[in-house]
This record gives C-alpha cells, sequence and structure tokens, in this order.
C-alpha cells in the first residue's frame, strides 16, 4: 500500500474505513492481467469522519442530539461512534447498546422529531474484521423535512442489535427481512421470523459469503462458475 | 363418496379399498391432530362434515389461509385470518412468494444494467423505480446537477404517466375485488393508453429500462410530444367514465365508506406514506417537500382527504390522476429541445437507439462512427458497455413519490463498478403492515377493500 493512494486525512481523525483492497487496474485475477497494471494496490476506503463544524443544519441537529442524550442521561461521546457526511447526507455510526436510547431521542426530542423510521438495511463487509456486519437506519423528519441515517457496526461471530421495534413499530417486517438476509438478530422483536425466504431455508442469502451456485451447460461437462468467481471489471 | 365407490366397477378393487380407507380419516391434507392449545383441524374444502362431531368450545377459532394464489389478494399475497364467525381477530401477512433476489443480482452487474433489475420490482411502475435507483446512482457519483434539462422533464413525464397507470390498475382490480367489474375494464382500458406512450418512447410496454444513469436511454421519437399531446384529451375524458362510475355511487360507497380505517396517529406509529397517509389529511408528498428532477417547478396539488378510509385514498388517487394529467401538460409545454444524456462521457451511454428496417438498434450513425471512422470510439464503446464506470465509494440514499408512497434506494458503493449493494425501501413491502391495523375486528369481505387500498404490488413487496 502505498502512502500517496490514502486520502488525506482529516485532523482530529485516526481511523479510515478500509472496508478492501483492490488489485490491478481492471479487476481481473486468476487469468493473468497482461495491462501492464496488475501490480496496483488501493485501498478501499469509505468517506471519512467528518469533524465539527458539519456545515449546514448538521450542526443544530447534532448539538439538538448531544443535549437530549445528556439529558437522557447518556453522554454523547458514549453513544456516538463518529459521524460521517457523504453526498450532504448525514450518518452517526452509533454504538449498538444506546441504539434504542438513541432512536427514543430522535423520536421524542421537539428539535428532532424523526417521525418516520424508512426502515433498516443490512451491509455485509467481510473484510472489516470485528465489524462486519452493518445495519443502517433511515429516518425521515416531517416536521422538519429533514433526513438522517444512523449506522450500527457488529461483529460477525456476536451479531446482535437490540430492536428498536418497541420505539418505531414500522421496523417490524424490516428487521425480519434484515434478519432473514444478513442473519443479525435483533433482541427484542416480538417474532424474528424470516420474511421473504422460506423457513427452513439454510444460511442467510445477502451475505458475501453465502455460497453462489453455477449453472451446468450440456456440453462436455463444462459449467459456467457462479457470479462472484466468473471473470469480471469490479 | 360412498356412493361414488358403489359405481366403481371391480376392476377397480384397490381403488375401493383407497378410498374406504380415505374415508376413515387418514387424508394426509384433512387430519386432526393434537396440541397444547387443543385439538387443531385441517379442513381443504369438502369435508366440513368430518368436524361436526368434534365437541363445541372445540371448534371456536378458526383460521382460513387466504392466497397465496387468490383473485383477491393483488398476487401472491398469502393472508392468514384467524375468524370468529365472519368477523376477522387477527389478520397476518406471508409474503415472500414472489422473491426473486433482485437486490443480489445487481451485485454482480454494472451499474447501467441495474436499471434493467429495479425495473421489474414493482412492475406497475417501472419508471419510477429506474428513476430512484438513477437518482442513487447520480448522487453517488456526485453529477445530479449536470443531468440535462430534457432529461429532467422527460423523467417528470414519464413517472406522471407512470403514476396514471399504476393508479388506474389499483382502482381497476380493487374494483374488480369488490365486485365493480366494469370499472376493472375502464382501468385496464385507459392503462393501455399510458403503455401505448410508454411503448412509443421506450420500445416497451411494461419493464422498459428507459431511464439510465446520466439521462434517459435514448430522445422521445419525432412526433412524440404530438401523439402524448393527443392521447391526454382521451385520457381525461375516460378519466371522467370512471368518476361517473364510482364516486358517489352507492354500492361503491357502502364497500368502502368507514373501511380499512387507519388515522393519523396510526400512520405515525407504523411510518405509512402514500395515498393512506395521505387519506388521513397530512399533504406529505416528497415532490413537493424534497423536490427531485425539478418538480419545483411544476404547479401541482397534494390530494387530501381527512376520511382515513378506503373511499378517501380512492378519491385521493382519482385526483392524483388529475393532477399528474396537469404535470405532463407543463411537462410538454416545457420540453426544449436538447441533451437527453450527461454530457460526461466516461458515464454516458455513448450510443443512441433508433429504429431501422430491421428493427429498434444502435443508431446507423453510431455505428459508422465506431466501425469505419474511430477505433478509440470503438474501444470506449466497448469499455464503457462491458466493463461500466466506476462510482466512489461511499453510501447515499434517495426516495421519491411512488404511486404508492416512499420508495427509497440505499445504495453502497464500494468504488467498484457495480454496486457494493442496493437495497430498496419499497413502499408495498412497508405499508403492508399496516393492515392487521386496519383490518382486525372487520368482516372478512372488509379486509379485500382494505388490502386493495393499501395497493401493495408483490414484486415490489418480495423484490
Amino acid at each position: 500500500m502505498s502512502e500517496s493512494a490514502v486520502p488525506a486525512v482529516p485532523e482530529g481523525v485516526r481511523e479510515l474505513d478500509i472496508i478492501g483492497v483492490r488489485h490491478g487496474a481492471f479487476g481481473a485475477s486468476g487469468s493473468g492481467d497482461t495491462s501492464g497494471f496488475g501490480g496496483l494496490v488501493e485501498p478501499i476506503v469509505m468517506p471519512a469522519p467528518a469533524v465539527r463544524p458539519f456545515g449546514g443544519w448538521f450542526d443544530e441537529v447534532s448539538d439538538e442530539l448531544e443535549l437530549s442524550l445528556e439529558a437522557r442521561g447518556l453522554p454523547a461521546t458514549d453513544a456516538i461512534e463518529k459521524v460521517v457526511i457523504y453526498r450532504d447526507e448525514i450518518t452517526y455510526h452509533v454504538r449498538r447498546e444506546h441504539l434504542v436510547a438513541f432512536a427514543t431521542a430522535l423520536r421524542d426530542e421537539p428539535g428532532l422529531r424523526f417521525e418516520v423510521c424508512l426502515g433498516v438495511n443490512g451491509v455485509h463487509y467481510p473484510h472489516e474484521t470485528g465489524r462486519e456486519l452493518h445495519a443502517v437506519y433511515n429516518f425521515l423528519s416531517i416536521t422538519h423535512n429533514t433526513r438522517l441515517r444512523v449506522e450500527v457496526s457488529v461483529p460477525d461471530d456476536d451479531a446482535r442489535i437490540p430492536s428498536i421495534v418497541g420505539v418505531y413499530p414500522a421496523n417490524d417486517w424490516h428487521e425480519r427481512e434484515t434478519w432473514d438476509f444478513f442473519g443479525i438478530v435483533f433482541d427484542g422483536h416480538p417474532a424474528l421470523t424470516r420474511i421473504l425466504m422460506p423457513d427452513d431455508w439454510p444460511g442467510h442469502p445477502q451475505r458475501k459469503d453465502y455460497p453462489l451456485g453455477g449453472i451446468p451447460v450440456e456440453y462436455k461437462g463444462g459449467t459456467i462458475p457462479p457470479p462472484d468467481q466468473r471473470r469480471s471489471y469490479n | 363418496m360412498s356412493t361414488d365407490n358403489v359405481t366403481y366397477s371391480s376392476a377397480d378393487a384397490d381403488a375401493d379399498a383407497d378410498s374406504v380407507e380415505s374415508d376413515e380419516g387418514t387424508d394426509a391434507y384433512a387430519g386432526s391432530y393434537e396440541t397444547t392449545e387443543g385439538r387443531i383441524f385441517s379442513v381443504a374444502g369438502g369435508d366440513w362434515d368430518t368436524i361436526t362431531g368434534a365437541p363445541e368450545g372445540e371448534r371456536d377459532r378458526i383460521v382460513v389461509n387466504m392466497g397465496p394464489q387468490h383473485p383477491s389478494t393483488h398476487g401472491v399475497l398469502r393472508l392468514i385470518l384467524e375468524l370468529d364467525g365472519e368477523t376477522v381477530t387477527e389478520a397476518r401477512c406471508g409474503i415472500g412468494y414472489l422473491h426473486t433476489g433482485i437486490e443480489k443480482n445487481m451485485e454482480y452487474r454494472s451499474f447501467v444494467q441495474g436499471v434493467t433489475y429495479v425495473t421489474r420490482m414493482d412492475y406497475l411502475t417501472p419508471m419510477v423505480n429506474e428513476t430512484a435507483y438513477c437518482l442513487a446512482v447520480e448522487k453517488a457519483l456526485d453529477v445530479t446537477d449536470q443531468i440535462p434539462e430534457r432529461a429532467s422533464v422527460i423523467r417528470v413525464m414519464m413517472m406522471e404517466l407512470n403514476r396514471v397507470s399504476s393508479h388506474l390498475v389499483a382502482l381497476a382490480t380493487g374494483g374488480m375485488e369488490l365486485g365493480a367489474l366494469t370499472a376493472m375494464e375502464f382501468g385496464f382500458r385507459e392503462r393501455e393508453l399510458v403503455l401505448d406512450i410508454f411503448e412509443m418512447v421506450s420500445g416497451l410496454r411494461m419493464n422498459s429500462a428507459y431511464v439510465r444513469p446520466g439521462g434517459v436511454a435514448q430522445d422521445l421519437p419525432e412526433d412524440g410530444v404530438q401523439k402524448i399531446r393527443e392521447t391526454l384529451p382521451l385520457l381525461r375524458k375516460r378519466l371522467t367514465d370512471t368518476v361517473n362510475l364510482l364516486v358517489d355511487n352507492s354500492i361503491w360507497m357502502g364497500r368502502t365508506v368507514g373501511v380499512g380505517y387507519l388515522d393519523l396517529l396510526g400512520c405515525m406509529a407504523l411510518g405509512i406514506t402514500g395515498p393512506v397517509l395521505r387519506s388521513t389529511g397530512l399533504p406529505h408528498d416528497l415532490r413537493k417537500t424534497q423536490p427531485y428532477c425539478g418538480y419545483e417547478n411544476y404547479e401541482f396539488n397534494v390530494a387530501t382527504q381527512t376520511t382515513c378510509d378506503v373511499y378517501g385514498r380512492f378519491l385521493i388517487r382519482i385526483q392524483e390522476m388529475t393532477e399528474s394529467l396537469n404535470i405532463v401538460d407543463q411537462c410538454l409545454d416545457r420540453i426544449k429541445p436538447g441533451p437527453v444524456m450527461i454530457e460526461d462521457k466516461k458515464i454516458a451511454w455513448p450510443a443512441q437507439l433508433s429504429i431501422g428496417s430491421d428493427g429498434q438498434g444502435n443508431s446507423p450513425e453510431h455505428i459508422k462512427e465506431i466501425m469505419s471512422e474511430s477505433m478509440e470510439a470503438l474501444i470506449h464503446h466497448f469499455k464503457l458497455v462491458t466493463e461500466g464506470f466506476r462510482v466512489p465509494a461511499g453510501q447515499v440514499y434517495t426516495a421519491i413519490e411512488s404511486p404508492k408512497g416512499e420508495l427509497g434506494c440505499h445504495l453502497v458503493s464500494s468504488g467498484g463498478t457495480r454496486p457494493y449493494r442496493v437495497h430498496f425501501r419499497d413502499p408495498s413491502f412497508h405499508n403492508l403492515q399496516s393492515l392487521a391495523a386496519m383490518c382486525e375486528g372487520s368482516m372478512i369481505s372488509d379486509v379485500v377493500a382494505a388490502v386493495a387500498s393499501i395497493d401493495p404490488v408483490m414484486g415490489g413487496v418480495d423484490r
């Protein structure tokens, strides 16, 4: 990894979200890269955390959040791991043990009033050791006409997140869907069962390590390899 | 059954023996068994008399599976209803029968190819799905303000026509499920007018894959504006037919007024959006509050009702169709000649389609350029089509107002040519959660009306 490949780090930020490393220019592997760029090594870095001031209404919301969390006896630095601002969208990375308190503040605080939880979605980053599974919640405030995102990261071998169905009943099916596809257990969900896959389905299909099937071809025993093993440009 | 057996000839002696056995209750699908909650009888039809012998009190709970193959459940929705007589005491949905793994498939296709998947999610609103996805890709690329004006106007026009066709199907299937078959015929007939426009513009009635990252796949045909302008009066006139048929119709009102009640409090708790939310009087519409594709430049009203019931949602859909046609009118006035694809050649699809003697294909000018004029153009075309463009690592969420509510697209890119993860917050999926709140305590026939008023499309629910 060359130093120059890493983007400039904002002051006060120590860690970068490196979710993988890309080799070569064209993503080809196995078949020999004859492009001359085969030696390139580039880390895949997610947007870096933001530091105050965030700009725009992000500061007001963050102030409001910190005050209301502290009013609930929860220092904001305990609950919020980091804040990422990317493409005019704000993401709060929240520690899982404080998620329910965080969601309650989002719903109840008059200055926040995020009435609508738009569901939760899982993302699997197999290379991020210790925080492989991310649950991403989107919120909408109709009163203030704003949106924000909450992200919770958990390790693969302890994939448990407290359910926020008690705060946002709307999240019921979404949490079931995320359990179904990623195997994240939402503690306290009233009936955490599979929702889209059959009840007896083995495994969680949206995970990156879920085995994919190839297609047998009726020609001299050939097969089309599974999509994740085909030559690709990614 | 025993009377049938009498007519069997002696050659069917074996068959006779089998059916005698089944008379004694060995039918695998119609038996009874003990559970901790009492004796459970499974009845599959025609064998009700097998449970008449059960003591009173043991048949106080009847659980009926309605669907997944049932004409009144809007496709493959399975309703699990617990009944007390004809009253629904508990209602649950079983979904997943149309799960096709669209989100997973998209992770192995380039960003442009993703459009052909999303168009098949909620198959009644292909243009809306495509636009939601393309807006997310464009936001991740940070090129939102480089989308040409003409492309945005075409997108808005297609989305609004799509809103009309989607609402027409909602009324048509809803009408059919409540016994108003004329409404169904009207609805599908008028929808065909809209689909004709889609076919003229994109080549396909449904699943058109017309909106692409950076713009739209091709410009309107030369007489396109003219033809759409000619269709609008006919659509308006025929819409009046439906209005005359159903609005203030006492039979229709008898089935829909006060049915499927869900007030603002319930909607907020369940995160409901779209016509169901607007039927409580809250004028929440993303086209107004968080405009995209230049919706802030159009004049239209957000339709609301305060009745919180199926009839109110029906009236909202009627009003929205009129508003949508007005927006299409404004689009036709607003549309100016110009490019329909982003200027950035590293993103823009290189070819334009045209219709030749052998059907639709790449335009002859483009073929001429890449085959006989510029080798670099050929390489560029090849690279962009096979490899695709790279999207910087990061995540974005875009939401647009689909005919059914907020359609959100959460897109995560890892800097490659394919989405790392795409997730769609489909309004049908989300709003279907409110079914229990709408139906429990009502008659079983009202369940059908309530489902129709949510207007779920299982392709979108299951994805």
